[in-house]
């Protein structure tokens, strides 16, 4: 499924000061429905606050925000039950087997006990988890680590996922892996916003947007933005907008 | 519903999973029990003593009988002569020697006033104090025995009696103790070290992303600590009561309560270690330094409070522990109440709304 017309995360003029500090300042952008949305910006650009927000952690200081068509300061719990999220932590519970995780984070979403076992068993599937679903996760290879905690967000079938640096510390192969995962879910229409620090990985993406010092300096698809600052690869893009 | 009992399975999985820890949680209250309540005792038993007896009458047949039979003493050796006596302590093994003056027997009954001495190996201090104080008990009994049917002129005989635990058994204080120290052990540390944990491994940030409430994160892991601690509570009452014979005198439903209160009371400290800091490391350092240090050391659990210095024994007022183990030796060996408590159970409940309103306060600021 091609990205649609319907926006899925629509924010406005999103500011965010702590203190004098601003985090965030004036960010506007939409999601599209299906779209494999990249955001990107070096380490204190404020990706992780713009990502807190939209998650419902954190209440923006001002501007307008709308995530799942949800407004984030009044119904963060509607917001809350549509979203998943995965961080580079993986998030998983090593003591507990892959089908406990994926039991208990069905339970905290409400999943009934049915819904709950057929989403195991068509986890334990399609990452070929069989043979391993009663050892710990701790005796998991990280890629595996990786794959599981993926699917663990999409447990509830969320609208949009929220992928904060999925692929740090993993090898070139299980990421390649792993972006397939990601194509796939886009295609059932899941929404993905990930953060990441591979610019090859940006490449993948439908659109990305470039934060710099809190602000968006960039936001189109991959091509355009290479066409924009004539530059032959994402990394350059993104090197001459780190730099200035 | 569903949801929080998904919460508190997979943390009885955490704790389960992690035999070591269990395996030292319900066995270090055993052990700590079984060392202070059979080694670790100030009672001395059957220590060794040497008699010379210059008069063997009567008299000094009884007087020997009852310190020999009263179970802290058993004869190593009858002395024929002074010069034995040294010999006798220098091997060791003899603690006391008692002498008898010649016609003891005779001197009581014509002048009422008869000598015996008492000799005390003071190398070893303590031992010779408690075992002198013995020997001049047993003295003073058998003394007021045979003066119960003659008439004397100002008789002032102090009849001292031990309420509330008349052997003087340290075992009476240490089961109150440990549980005092348990209870924030496991309640304090182990919250700490498993909301930590969370953090730690980044499952916190999808707790918090997910529908769950940050009141019921922090319920959830809270349940199982209690129980578990209410479980070893309950090892330590019951084995001091089934081993060593320490009585719950009060009511068990005031112990129960006061239990909740302190358990509570630890929890909430455990939640308020748990929220300044983000590594279990730290929260086990803090745990150790901050809580169970001073807790043993100040809370009156093995050193008298009024023998510290005062900077010392103000110090000691803002620990918990030094209240509850005033409440709980008070319900298990005095059987007294709130009635009396008053005042260490209002502390105690300050204590809570204090670290309470702390963390809640704490965890705001980390949200903005």
């Amino acid at each position: 499924m091609k990205p649609t017309a319907e926006n899925i995360i629509e924010v406005s003029h999103l500011w965010k000061k702590f203190g004098s500090f601003a985090a965030n300042k004036d960010l506007t952008f939409n999601v599209k429905k299906g779209e494999i949305f990249g955001f990107l910006g070096a380490n204190g650009a404020g990706k992780t606050t713009a990502i807190k927000i939209l998650c419902g952690l954190w209440t923006p200081t001002s501007g307008t925000m709308k995530v799942a068509g949800f407004d984030v300061y009044t119904e963060t719990n509607k917001i809350k039950q549509n979203i998943g999220y995965m961080s580079q932590k993986f998030s998983l519970y090593e003591d507990l087997t892959p089908v406990e995780n994926i039991r208990f984070y069905g339970g905290i979403y409400g999943l009934d006990k049915k819904r709950i076992q057929a989403k195991t068993n068509q986890a334990l599937k399609s990452l070929s988890l069989e043979d391993v679903k009663d050892r710990p996760v701790s005796a998991l290879p990280l890629g595996w680590k990786q794959k599981l905690a993926f699917t663990v967000s999409m447990v509830h079938e969320p609208k949009v996922v929220f992928l904060d640096e999925p692929t740090g510390g993993v090898d070139p192969i299980t990421r390649r892996q792993f972006w397939n995962m990601i194509y796939e879910a886009a295609s059932r229409g899941v929404t993905i916003f990930v953060t990441t620090h591979y610019m090859d990985e940006a490449e993948y993406c439908d659109r990305v947007s470039i934060m710099v010092d809190g602000e968006i300096r960039a936001l189109d698809t991959p091509d355009n933005l290479k066409k924009q600052f004539s530059a032959d690869t994402m990394n350059e893009v993104f090197l001459k907008l780190a730099r200035g | 519903m569903n949801q929080f009992i998904g919460f508190v399975r997979k943390e009885f999985y955490h704790i389960f999973r992690d035999y070591r820890t269990l395996l030292i949680l319900f066995g270090m209250p055993v052990v700590q029990l079984l060392i202070f309540g059979f080694a670790l005792t100030n009672d001395i038993k059957n220590a060794e003593i040497a008699i010379l007896d210059k008069s063997k009458d009567d008299i000094t047949r009884q007087l020997t009988a009852k310190i020999l039979s009263s179970g802290y003493f058993q004869l190593s050796e009858n002395l024929e002569s002074e010069e034995g006596i040294h010999a006798a302590f220098k091997k060791g093994k003899v603690k006391l020697v008692l002498i008898f003056e010649p016609d003891f027997g005779e001197k009581t009954e014509r002048d009422g006033n008869a000598s015996m001495q008492v000799l005390a190996d003071a190398s070893d201090p303590n031992v010779a104090r408690i075992l002198t104080n013995y020997v001049t008990g047993i003295v003073n009994v058998f003394q007021n025995e045979m003066l119960r049917d003659r008439k004397l002129p100002i008789e002032i005989n102090p009849e001292v009696k031990m309420l509330y635990n008349a052997e003087m058994k340290s075992v009476f204080m240490f089961v109150p103790g440990v549980i005092t120290v348990l209870l924030l052990l496991i309640s304090a540390m182990m919250t700490s070290i498993s909301i930590a944990r969370e953090k730690e491994m980044g499952t916190m940030e999808v707790l918090l992303v997910s529908p769950l409430k940050p009141l019921q994160i922090i319920v959830g892991k809270v349940i199982p600590y209690v129980l578990l601690a209410f479980g070893i509570a309950a090892i330590i009452v019951l084995l001091g009561y089934f081993v060593f014979g320490v009585p719950i005198r009060g009511s068990l439903i005031v112990l129960l309560i006061y239990s909740i209160i302190y358990i509570v009371l630890s929890l909430s400290l455990g939640i308020f270690i748990s929220s300044i800091v983000n590594s279990q490391q730290i929260a086990m350092m803090i745990s150790m330094v901050a809580l169970l240090l001073p807790t043993i050391m100040l809370s009156g659990f093995i050193f008298p409070i009024e023998n510290m210095p005062l900077p010392l024994q103000w110090l000691s007022n803002i620990i918990p522990a030094r209240w509850f183990i005033i409440i709980i030796r008070g319900v298990m060996l005095k059987a007294i109440g709130f009635g009396v408590l008053w005042k260490e159970t209002l502390i105690l409940l300050g204590m809570i709304v204090f670290f309470i309103f702390l963390s809640v306060k704490k965890f705001k600021i980390r949200l903005e």
